[in-house]
Order: structure tokens, then C-alpha cells, then sequence
């Protein structure tokens, strides 16, 4: 079956007509990620028990859209008797022994996970160069990144491998991935998803989204694991729509703003291009279009990485090598062992956000640090919501280029931040983004960024389908596949 | 030349709630090592804390009763550092807004009473313990990780070891009475550490302080500063200079020595906790749990005195502990006598604690218990003498009093139809007796009333039997 033409509802059908079993689209999504393995390397560890409990699914008989359908978790999301990662060597070997909500609350609905996708390490990257456990290769060009972190889940979702994935988006991993690999991305509002399970980077930033070719599936997954999670005080209490459902691409009336911040110099033509066609849709469908400004965007790189590495070395502390996880042998004393541990344990971009985050939050920095980028995210807060105020939606760029080469950027770290400027606005600001496909640049996908106000993921579902049955670019099959099915 | 001492204490106590304070692992002490955990407690991947609010409500109930203002809009805060008994590498604490401060506790030296400022109060969370084996190996307890903790900073306002021994008894006092701790230290609920330091009388700037760890008791505290403010005198006398340090208190030799010297402050990089949104904490929910503090021992002291006619210092004595002033109150409330509660409380009761060491919950004796045997007592049912008999079987084996005295038949004897004839027969063979009365040798009354005694097994009622005889001995 080519998962690539499929979609949850087209997979439900099949189930309920008995075109096919679970068990059968479980093994059959083993069988391809096995296939594709060595070429793209998007699954950390694949779940050889899904077929078993896909087939204890059949034998229950299929329910809810989700029944019966494959799904595939990013490593940092921690899976009981599952090997999990978060693509780290420091925990190579962890076995968790209790399950992440979303996972909990998607295998209530009957979906089937079927294994661990690769990440960079931690989720801190924008390539997937940084996992421990190599990189994965975008299914476009199998010279170019597949994008970052939640690279894996969208390289998995291009290739078939599986219909949806889940990824996390601290500071753009589940958007610029999406675009990378010409899928639907989307980050919801901070408090939308529990965070109870989800390997931390930078708490107040973290959030669990989904990746999946149709926006509709993903309308479909966040529905059935969003809501109030009691281990997450964060998590917020507003109930939760059926987006699916509520799905419409009726785009009258709806206004849209475009900062002139997110016209970035350097910005490649095509992607420009493919943008402001999208806008031109959305202009004859009945949607107004108003440049805007946020000015204090051109902080927006600065705070993010002062505020992301803080909280990152605080949550990275307790990998100290005691209770689970990397040990490291031959070691003199305790200090010795949180020392080599971490230091043998770690990678290069873990260790330097580490760093950094150590460094602007110790006691002769924190003010100028920690505390200047925590006020200028308030600012900048309501920069947005002020934006938001007379508009539905923000719109721009997801990325400012299509992939690029692997190994193009791993050695100069602030070139890869900066890949990040146009994704970070929506994470700083707690605000429910997307990515979708918009056209293609030197014959890579590009991605149209979609923001919403807080809680309003369903207007975000909504435009990203009125663009998506306008352009239809699900019909394209990433080139490095072409001819493979 | 003279010198002037200053002491401030930190004062961490647990509070007593079922569960940890971000954790709903319970708390417990004694369990096997490791069990009241979870996967909170252990740090593991992916795991977020909660707010215990019981935790939080008896913070506050600490910070009202020590007289302070409550923080409205609060938010807890990280304390990092590594160890291997702290499995998050960060303490969640309130270092930025904690919830209570400026507050006092008033205390009484050479009968000049004076406040002692309370700077700040925060709740925030132990850790667990480590234990070093003789094989080697360390060993890491995660029972006491999470387990909630206020921390009562005072303010630099002490100066004598005595202030401080008093700022701490009241304090305890205070709190214990508020019911949201044990407030013991040796059983770790209570952990005092102190700062001292002395300059020159008129000196305007503080000296160098020196940071007193290892005090186990409230007299170890008085003991340790007392010691600190003769050391650092005789150095400043003989020109030297303080250094900052940390100093342990050898309880042996009643000295201090020195543990570490501190070179700068640690850096803990305290930033606000992610994981946990913004407490606000309602003025309702205040007002509310101000309303319903409970009773503070000089509240109780007071009525006492004054509703039940119990003399000052006994009044004083069953209020020291809320264990002691609890049990008064309950043997109270089971009808029996006040003053007898309470003069057996501290004789009997208080000499049996102190001969066995031991605390008044240790024992098996209940309010109920001593209330029923006081009133055995008042009616006449048993004697003095026989009480003595049932108070210690009851503590020992917590028997109840009024079965135990009917089943061994030490009910007093008070019938004067039981006991007339006894006396007459007595009086019949005892003809040198009366006349030895006649002749106003008192002393034949003893010998009559023990032969009484004697005859009843020590049962009769000895105001009935005496009456009754010195009727008869006046007829005769």
C-alpha cells in the first residue's frame, strides 16, 4: 500500500471495510521504514510489538478514526518498556517506565506506535545532525537535511513510512522540518498538549505538535491528545475542539497580517515567491492581507537562546549519571562521575547551550542576561497580541531557504540559529503555528508559516486546508522517491 | 574592649502533610529505602511537579501564626546544584517572592520582652539522604525527597546565645501548635542553622560571620554561640580577624571547629520554575485559613487559668508541647476533674515519661483512660492509693480502668452496711483499745483503722471507716 496516497480517514475506511487489517498496516509500515533505513534513517527504534498490539485492535474491532492507525513518536517523547532516547548517547540505553499522556491518550484512541523517530540530540538542532545516533536525510535530496529537530517524524511522513508522526517545536522543530519535507506541521499553543512524558529542552517553550501530509490528520491526532493533563500545572483547561470536524476552507473575511519583519534579507527568491502566491490565494478566496510590524523581532534570535539554553542546562542537570541512563566507567568520586558522565555523555551543541545557558543565568550575568531576555519576551508578547488583535492570523516564511546540505551549517552554529528567526516568534509568544507546503524552490519544498491567536488552532487548520485544496502539493512525491513504489 | 553580638537563624521545618510537596508520593518516615517514591521523585525523563496546595496551606498558616505578611502573587523558583540525593539537580523553592515576610516572634529574656523579626518564609522541598557503606559504595534514599519544607529566616535582631535559644523554643512553640508540624529536631522535623558574628560596641558595620552547623538541640545552639562569641572575642582582642566560615559543633567538648572556609557565595543560578504557572493566593483563601488557626499555647494558657482555675505555672508546664496540651483538653473533655488532670499529668504521668524516656505518645495510655480513672477516683470508687495501682497497669498495658478495677476487686468499700458490723466485731475483741481511747491515747485509732484495713484487704473507704469507728467508739 503507498501510505503516500493515503490519509487516516482513507486508512479508516479500509479498516472498517476490512480492505485491510491493522496488524497488516502496522507490518507494512515495519516493512518500509526497514527498507528505507540505511537510505533515510528517520526511526531511532522501531516498535516490534505494534503488530501485536495492532492486532489485538482487529481482534477488539476498529472504533474511533484512530483505530487501527500507525503512528510514530519522536524520540524525546518517553514510551513505557520503549526504548527512549531524545537521540542522546547519555541516554542511550533508557528504558522508561511510564508513558507520555499524548501517547497514553492516542493509544486510548486506538492508534498504534510504531516506533521512535530521530531527533537531534535533546531536540536542539534544526538538521537532525546532531542525534547521536546519525543523521536522517530528507527524502527530497538525499544531500540535504531533513530539518530539525523533529527531522525523523517528517522525514517518516514524506516517505510514507507512516500517515502522521509526532514531533516537538520549542523554537520551530515541528514547522521547519514540515516545510523542509513539503508536510503539514503544527505547533499548538503552549498548554494545549500535555508536556507530562515529553523529555524537556526549555519548559516554557516546549510544546508536542503533530506532522502529517494532510492537514486534516493532523486536525484528526491533535484532537484525540490535546486537553488538561493533571501531572501538567501548565497545561490549560479550555476545552478541546474536533478540528477535524470543524474543518473549513472558507477564507472570507479572514485578515491576515504579514510583518515586514518576516521579509528577512537573504531570504531565497523562490520561497518569497511561493509565499506571496499563497497570499494571493488567500486574497481571492476573501481573506484581506495587511503588512504589519514587529519590531522587536530582530531580538527574537537573542531571547530565544538565552532563554531555551537556561532552562535547558537546569532540565539537562539530572542526567548526572546515577539513577539510569550513561555511567561512565573508572571514575574517582561523585564529582568525577557527574564530570565524565555528562562530559562523555553529551554532545557538542547540548554542551555549548549547556554552557550558555549556565553561563546567563550565574550570578554576575543573570540581569543582563536571563532577565533583559525574559522582559523583551514580554514586550514582544504583546507586540503580537497587539498584532493579533484587528487580525485572525499572521503569516510569512516558514524557513527563509528550502534544506540545505548536509554538513552546510553543523560547524557554524550561529548560521544554523538563525535558520531559526522566523519559527521562534510563535514559541516565545505561546501561539498556536503551523507550516504548509507552499510550492517549491530549486525544486525543494517551501512552507507558508501560519500563526493563530492563543487556543485558535482550529482558524489555523482552516487556512492551511483552503491552501492545501488550492495548491494540492500532496500529490507531489518528494524526487528521491520518484519511481521507488 | 566590649564587644556586641549578632545572631540570625534559618529554621527549616517539615510540614506535616500526607503527601510530598510537588509529588503525590507519600510521606512517610521508617519505610524501606526508596519505597515512598515515583517517577517524579526520582528525576526521571519527561516528569513535571505539581504543588501540593495542603503543603502550601500550612505554609501560610505558619506565616500568620509567626505574624507575617502573606505574598498574593507568587511564583516558586529553582535552586540548581548537583548531588546525588537531589535527582533533579535543582531544589524547586521561592527564592524571588516567598510566600510570607516580616513577621516576629516575641520573646522574653531577664523579663524584658522583645521582638525578633522574621525576614521571610518559603516553602520548598528536602532531599533525600545519603548513606556511605563500609563496602565502598554510597547509597541514595529517596523516601525524604520531596518532602515539604518552610524555611523561616530571621532577621539579624539577636544578641545573646540565650535570645536565640528563646527565639527558638517560642518558635517551635508557635508552630507546633499550629498543628502543621512536629517541630522535633531530633527526629529531624526541625533544623536550625545559625550565623554569628560580634564587633566592637558603637561599630556601625557587622563583623565577619561564621555559619554554626551540626546543633541538634536547642541548648547544642546556645552552647555552639556561646562558644562562637568567646572565640571570636579572644581573636579580635589579640588583633586577629574573622574569617567566613563554616564551623560544626562538637556536642563532646562543647566547642566549634571548622568545616569549610567559604570562598564567595555558592551560585545556585535561582530562576523562575518553568514547570509550575505563576500561585496566586486569594485574600478569601487567607482570610479563610486565618479564621480557622488553631488555638496558640498562650491562648490556651490563658484559659486554662482563667475557665478552668488551673494555677499559672501548671498552666505553663501543660502548654510547653502541643502533644501534652492536647491530651489535658481531651482528658478534660471526658468530664474529669481539671486540676486533678492536670496535677496528674505532671506528677504520675511526667515522672513515668522521664523514668522511661519517653514521649507521651509512646505510651498506651489515652485521655479516655486517665479522664475514666480520675473519675473513679472523685466518686469514691477507688482510693488514692489504689489509683496508683490502676494508673500503672493502664500506661503500661493501656487496659481500661473501671473493667480492670471491678475484675480485681479493688473497688473501695464504702457500705456502711458492710462495713458497721466488721467494725463492731473489731471493737468487741479489742477491749484494751477502747479503753486506751478512753484514756485519750489517740494512737488506738491507727491500730483500729488498720485492723479494718487489714480485714478489707486495704478496700475500705478510709473517711467511711473512720467516721463509722469514732461513732462507735464515742457510744461505747
Amino acid at each position: 500500500m503507498d501510505i503516500k496516497k493515503e490519509t487516516i480517514a482513507s486508512l479508516h475506511d479500509k479498516l472498517v471495510n476490512k480492505d485491510v487489517t491493522a496488524e497488516e498496516l502496522a507490518n507494512d509500515a515495519i516493512n518500509k521504514i526497514n527498507a528505507n533505513e540505511k537510505k533515510l534513517n528517520t526511526f531511532i527504534t522501531v516498535n516490534d510489538k505494534a503488530p501485536e498490539a495492532a492486532k489485538k485492535i482487529d481482534e477488539d474491532g476498529i472504533k474511533g478514526p484512530l483505530s487501527g492507525i500507525p503512528i510514530a513518536f519522536k524520540d524525546n517523547i518517553v514510551t513505557n518498556g520503549i526504548k527512549t532516547t531524545a537521540a542522546s548517547k547519555i541516554l542511550y540505553n533508557f528504558m522508561p517506565v511510564y508513558s507520555a499522556t499524548v501517547l497514553e491518550r492516542l493509544e486510548a484512541a486506538g492508534a498504534v506506535d510504531i516506533g521512535k523517530t530521530n531527533l537531534d540530540e535533546f531536540a536542539m538542532g534544526s538538521s537532525t545532525e546532531t542525534s547521536y545516533f546519525d543523521t536522517t536525510v530528507n527524502p527530497w535530496d538525499l544531500s540535504r537535511v531533513p530539518g530539525g529537530s523533529s527531522g525523523g517524524s517528517a522525514a517518516a511522513v514524506a516517505a510514507g513510512e507512516v500517515v502522521a508522526a509526532l514531533g516537538t517545536d520549542t523554537g520551530g522543530s515541528i514547522r521547519q522540518p514540515a516545510a523542509f519535507n513539503g508536510i503539514f506541521g503544527i505547533k499548538p499553543t503552549y498548554g494545549r498538549v500535555s508536556r507530562w512524558g515529553v523529555i524537556a529542552f526549555a519548559s516554557s517553550l516546549d510544546q508536542v505538535g503533530v506532522l502529517s501530509k494532510r492537514v486534516e490528520d493532523s486536525a484528526t491526532v491533535l484532537s484525540a491528545m490535546a486537553g488538561h493533563d493533571e501531572h501538567d500545572s501548565t497545561s490549560s483547561e479550555k476545552p478541546v475542539p474536533d478540528y477535524r470536524a470543524n474543518l473549513s476552507k472558507d477564507m472570507s473575511g479572514v485578515r491576515i497580517a504579514v510583518p515586514k519583519e518576516f521579509w528577512h534579507e537573504g531570504t531565497h527568491p523562490e520561497v518569497l515567491e511561493n509565499v506571496n502566491k499563497a497570499l494571493d490565494a488567500y486574497k481571492k478566496m476573501g481573506a484581506t492581507v495587511d503588512e504589519v510590524s514587529l519590531p522587536s523581532l530582530k531580538h527574537a534570535v537573542e531571547v530565544y537562546y538565552v532563554l531555551a539554553s537556561s532552562e535547558a542546562s537546569s532540565n539537562l542537570q539530572r542526567y548526572d549519571g546515577v539513577r539510569y541512563g550513561f555511567r561512565a566507567k573508572d571514575v574517582k568520586n561523585i564529582k568525577d562521575l557527574f564530570v565524565k558522565s555528562r562530559s562523555e555523555g553529551f554532545g557538542d551543541e547540548v554542551k555549548r547551550r549547556i554552557m550558555l545557558g549556565t553561563f546567563a543565568l550565574s550570578a554576575g550575568a543573570y540581569d543582563a542576561y536571563f532577565k533583559k531576555a525574559a522582559e523583551v519576551r514580554t514586550l514582544f508578547i504583546n507586540e503580537m497580541n497587539d498584532v493579533l488583535k484587528d487580525h485572525d492570523l499572521i503569516m510569512g516564511p516558514s524557513t527563509t531557504t528550502p534544506a540545505f546540505k548536509i554538513g552546510e551549517k553543523v560547524d557554524d552554529p550561529l548560521a544554523m540559529y538563525m535558520n531559526d528567526i522566523l519559527t521562534i516568534p510563535a514559541n516565545l509568544a505561546g501561539l498556536p503555528a503551523a507550516s504548509v507546503p507552499a510550492g517549491l524552490a530549486d525544486g525543494l519544498p517551501v512552507g507558508l508559516q501560519i500563526i493563530g491567536r492563543p487556543f485558535d488552532e482550529q482558524s489555523v487548520f482552516n487556512a492551511a486546508y483552503a491552501l492545501q485544496e488550492e495548491n494540492k502539493f500532496y500529490e507531489k512525491i518528494p524526487t528521491a522517491l520518484k519511481g521507488e513504489d | 574592649m566590649n564587644f556586641e553580638t549578632t545572631i540570625g537563624l534559618e529554621v527549616h521545618v517539615e510540614l506535616k502533610t500526607k503527601s510530598k510537596m510537588y509529588s503525590p508520593s507519600p510521606v512517610a518516615y521508617g519505610a524501606e529505602s526508596n519505597i515512598n517514591t515515583n517517577v517524579i521523585d526520582f528525576g526521571f525523563p519527561g516528569t513535571l511537579p505539581t504543588v501540593n496546595k495542603n503543603g502550601y496551606r500550612l505554609g501560610v498558616m505558619v506565616a500568620l501564626a509567626l505574624n507575617a505578611e502573606i505574598e498574593h502573587h507568587t511564583h516558586f523558583d529553582r535552586k540548581n546544584y548537583f548531588y546525588p540525593d537531589n535527582p533533579k539537580a535543582y531544589q524547586i523553592t521561592q527564592q524571588d517572592k516567598p510566600l510570607g515576610h516580616d513577621g516576629y516572634i516575641e520573646i522574653e529574656v531577664d523579663g524584658k520582652k522583645k521582638k525578633i523579626g522574621v525576614e521571610e518564609l518559603h516553602v520548598e522541598e528536602d532531599a533525600g539522604k545519603n548513606t556511605h557503606g563500609n563496602n565502598g559504595y554510597s547509597y541514595v534514599d529517596l523516601n525524604r525527597q520531596g518532602t515539604p519544607l518552610i524555611e523561616i529566616v530571621s532577621k539579624p535582631d539577636m544578641h545573646s546565645p540565650e535570645e536565640a535559644y528563646q527565639y527558638l523554643e517560642n518558635l517551635r512553640k508557635i508552630v507546633q501548635f499550629t498543628g502543621a508540624s512536629d517541630v522535633k529536631m531530633e527526629e529531624g522535623s526541625m533544623r536550625v542553622d545559625t550565623n554569628i558574628s560580634i564587633r566592637p560596641v558603637g561599630s556601625k558595620d557587622y563583623g565577619t560571620k561564621v555559619e554554626l552547623k551540626n546543633l541538634n538541640s536547642f541548648n547544642h545552639v546556645k552552647l555552639g554561640l556561646a562558644y562562637e562569641e568567646q572565640r571570636q572575642a579572644a581573636i579580635l582582642k589579640q588583633g586577629g580577624h574573622i574569617d567566613q566560615e563554616t564551623r560544626r559543633f562538637d556536642e563532646k567538648t562543647g566547642e566549634t571547629f571548622l568545616m569549610r572556609v567559604k570562598s564567595g557565595a555558592d551560585d545556585y543560578r535561582y530562576f523562575p520554575e518553568p514547570d509550575l504557572p505563576d500561585f496566586e493566593i486569594s485574600p478569601e483563601w487567607i482570610s479563610e485559613i486565618k479564621a480557622n488557626l488553631p488555638e496558640t499555647a498562650a491562648k490556651r494558657r490563658e484559659r486554662y487559668i482563667n475557665e478552668l482555675g488551673i494555677p499559672e505555672y501548671d498552666a505553663g508546664v501543660l502548654t510547653d508541647t502541643k502533644e501534652m496540651s492536647d491530651f489535658f483538653d481531651e482528658a478534660v473533655s471526658y468530664k474529669a476533674n481539671p486540676k486533678l488532670v492536670s496535677n496528674w499529668l505532671m506528677g504520675e504521668v511526667n515522672g513515668y515519661l522521664n523514668d522511661k524516656k519517653i514521649g507521651l505518645l509512646d505510651t498506651k495510655l489515652t485521655p479516655e483512660h486517665l479522664a475514666k480513672m480520675i473519675n473513679l477516683i472523685s466518686n469514691g470508687t477507688i482510693s488514692s492509693k489504689i489509683a496508683k495501682k490502676v494508673f500503672q497497669e493502664t500506661i503500661s498495658n493501656g487496659t481500661e480502668p473501671e473493667e480492670w478495677v471491678k475484675s480485681k476487686g479493688l473497688v473501695q468499700e464504702s457500705d456502711p452496711a458492710v462495713l458497721k458490723p466488721m467494725i463492731l466485731e473489731i471493737l468487741d475483741n479489742n477491749q484494751q483499745s477502747i479503753d486506751d481511747f478512753k484514756n485519750g491515747k489517740d494512737r488506738a485509732v491507727g491500730f483500729l483503722i488498720g485492723q479494718i484495713m487489714k480485714q478489707t484487704h486495704g478496700q475500705a473507704n478510709p473517711k467511711v471507716a473512720n467516721k463509722l469507728l469514732m461513732e462507735e467508739l464515742k457510744s461505747r
